[in-house]
């Protein structure tokens, strides 16, 4: 921290002083608590399955996948609550990610020969964007450039031409719609509308056994925290107060002698990355990868994740994808077709009544 | 991204601190505007405008509402680009040609009419933003305040008499605090140039009244514009007033002069 010990100021009160001071004990503690959880979970998932501590494959894959959507929210909450650009368009970013993995174990899965979908279309070789993508470290490589490359281009003529605001959110929009239509197409070779599915093996290891499951879900659970820490590293350093300048009075901050393009496209690209990481854990988890992942909605749905967990924030976004994520995959088996409208009429709560989410309804009880 | 050294490369400033250095001001005119033209849509805001700003020079700008004030300091800003007409910053900055972003680098400050502030950062933070330091992407992941840079923000918390306030989220500010907050950043700034839009509007009498104290002791240490309404305070900082009408200087002079002059008059009490 940057910031000098200094005495309050003297219009907090008492409560609040003492509340401040527990604050920060309680929710470490909380969260080594919750941490300890996830942790014993792909464990107990390792016992025998009329133990009575069993952790079910259902159970860990929702809870992974939830986890993996918690990072997407993370990510999505650096651009939208810290830097105030609104991205609509963040499941592209998931998606391709995932579609990078999905190619290693469908090269995996397929051995020598050519993918299954391949094989049906009758094509005899690989196209030139399969190649290397045998190889597990390339694989990796993969991963982080191929959402990073797009951010990276979308973001530098973005922000040159100063695009903002709404205008900024259905550009992005607009890209994950354009990258959904491209990657239906059988003949982009990414398998179509049915993408990437039945894969055996991830490194040599059964994809389905238990263990391999404990270990991906541990990975997720490192990849959370890990962004976790980075988001609070750079929330408290100068650059996310740089980042906060942005987002309130961006004309006050370039007299002051800041190029807000560099700033933007900076976390533009790290958000990308950390969604793409995300995706990558998630396809192997979940055994499947399709256009529909890039569908406009669920990056719709990311945004009010974030919005009802808590904007600028970064415990609210984990909240928000837990949240929703949870009541979701309640009411989709109670009354499955009132999910969306469940949805919509939620997002439309949190606009009007709870503009700081859930973290500031928590913040507001504390103070009183 | 790197703005901040690329910049610094191909022109010739250094990191100076004081008026004049950094910036070649051998005829000791820290500003020339001269011949600028800018019109929006067939309005013309500026007409062939020349204006001069000394070294260590108070100037204050008059002028009924569209004269073109603000104009100005957007042109002055890199806000607006002229349609012609040239404008320098000494005597080798062609401010033309640069970005808002390297003219603020180069020391020209600019505080708007309504006050800007950033609203959810503490003061302490407002002021450590606009600090005069590497700005780039790099250095602002990497920085960590010096003691040095510690106690000059302490310094200009007492010279805006905020001390007080240092850890208050700068939106929880009365309107005349933000305005001394932003002059405070300003002086962060540690610019050559200040262009200040109407510092005094919604301030109290008292506030007024500290703040053309202050301006008179930044005054030959730093070159001011400041753009007024107020008569009394312009009467109270000013050695020299610059009368803008129509998008070009009317009158210039003290403000006695300027006062006393026939076509002035005639523009503010109308013909």
């Amino acid at each position: 921290m940057n910031m000098p010990m200094n005495p309050m100021p003297l219009n907090n009160s008492l409560l609040a002083r003492a509340a401040g001071k527990l604050g920060p004990r309680a929710s470490l503690g909380l969260g080594l608590l919750v941490l300890a959880v996830l942790v014993a979970l792909p464990l107990l998932h390792l016992l025998p399955a009329d133990s009575a501590l069993h952790v079910s494959a259902y159970t860990l894959t929702l809870v992974g996948k939830i986890l993996c959507y918690a990072v997407v929210a993370l990510a999505l909450d650096l651009v939208w609550g810290y830097a105030g650009m609104l991205s609509l368009g963040h499941g592209l970013f998931f998606a391709l990610g995932g579609y990078a993995m999905g190619m290693y174990l469908m090269r995996e899965s397929a051995g020598d020969g050519l993918p299954a979908f391949m094989t049906f279309l009758s094509w005899t070789e690989l196209p030139w964007y399969w190649y290397g993508t045998s190889s597990f470290l390339w694989t990796l490589c993969l991963v982080v450039l191929a959402p990073g490359l797009l951010a990276l281009v979308f973001g530098f003529f973005a922000f040159r031409s100063r695009i903002k605001g709404v205008y900024f959110s259905i550009m992005t929009q607009s890209l994950t719609f354009a990258g959904m239509l491209l990657f239906f197409r059988n003949e982009t070779g990414f398998g179509g509308n049915n993408g990437f599915t039945s894969f055996r093996s991830i490194l040599g290891f059964d994809i389905t056994a238990t263990g391999t499951r404990a270990v991906l879900f541990l990975c997720i659970v490192a990849l959370l925290a890990g962004s976790l820490y980075l988001g609070l590293r750079l929330a408290r350093s100068k650059f996310g107060r740089v980042l906060t300048a942005l987002r309130d009075a961006e004309n006050r901050l370039m007299f002051c002698g800041y190029d807000p393009r560099g700033y933007k496209l900076f976390i533009w690209v790290l958000s990308a990355v950390l969604c793409g990481l995300a995706g990558a854990l998630y396809v192997p988890l979940v055994g499947i990868i399709n256009p529909s992942e890039m569908s406009p909605t669920n990056s719709i749905e990311a945004a009010v994740w974030v919005a009802l967990g808590g904007r600028g924030t970064l415990i609210g976004p984990l909240l928000g994808a837990g949240l929703v994520n949870g009541m979701k995959s309640w009411f989709t088996v109670a009354f499955p077709e009132y999910w969306l409208f469940f949805l919509g009429a939620l997002f439309i709560v949190i606009t009007l009544y709870l503009p700081k989410g859930v973290i500031g309804l928590l913040r507001k009880e504390k103070e009183q | 991204m790197n703005a901040a050294t690329t910049h610094q490369a191909d022109l010739p400033l250094d990191t100076g601190h004081l008026v004049g250095k950094g910036v070649n001001v051998r005829h000791g005119t820290i500003l020339t505007l001269e011949g600028i033209n800018v019109s929006f849509d067939g309005f013309k805001a500026l007409t062939d405008l020349n204006l001069y700003i000394g070294v260590g020079e108070l100037r204050c700008i008059i002028g009924p509402n569209g004269a073109g004030k603000t104009t100005m300091m957007d042109v002055i800003t890199g806000k607006t680009r002229p349609d012609s007409g040239e404008a320098w910053f000494g005597e080798q900055l062609d401010l033309t040609r640069m970005s808002e972003v390297q003219i603020a680098q180069a020391g020209i400050g600019r505080k708007f009419q309504k006050p800007t502030v950033f609203e959810a950062l503490s003061v302490f933070e407002n002021l450590e933003l606009a600090q005069k330091t590497d700005k780039s992407v790099l250095a602002s992941l990497r920085a960590r305040l010096s003691g040095a840079q510690r106690d000059r923000i302490d310094e200009v918390l007492a010279t805006i008499r905020l001390e007080g306030s240092r850890q208050r989220p700068a939106g929880l500010l009365s309107h005349g605090q933000k305005q001394f907050l932003e002059i405070g950043m300003l002086l962060m700034q540690e610019p050559h140039l200040l262009l200040l839009d109407e510092p005094v509007a919604g301030m109290t009498d008292a506030e007024t009244e500290f703040t053309a104290e202050l301006f008179k002791s930044l005054a030959r240490k730093h070159s001011l514009m400041v753009v007024e309404h107020d008569m009394g305070f312009v009467d109270a900082i000013a050695d020299h007033v610059t009368v803008l009408h129509q998008g070009h200087v009317l009158a210039e002079g003290s403000l006695e002069q300027v006062q006393a002059n026939e076509r002035v008059i005639e523009v503010y009490l109308g013909r």
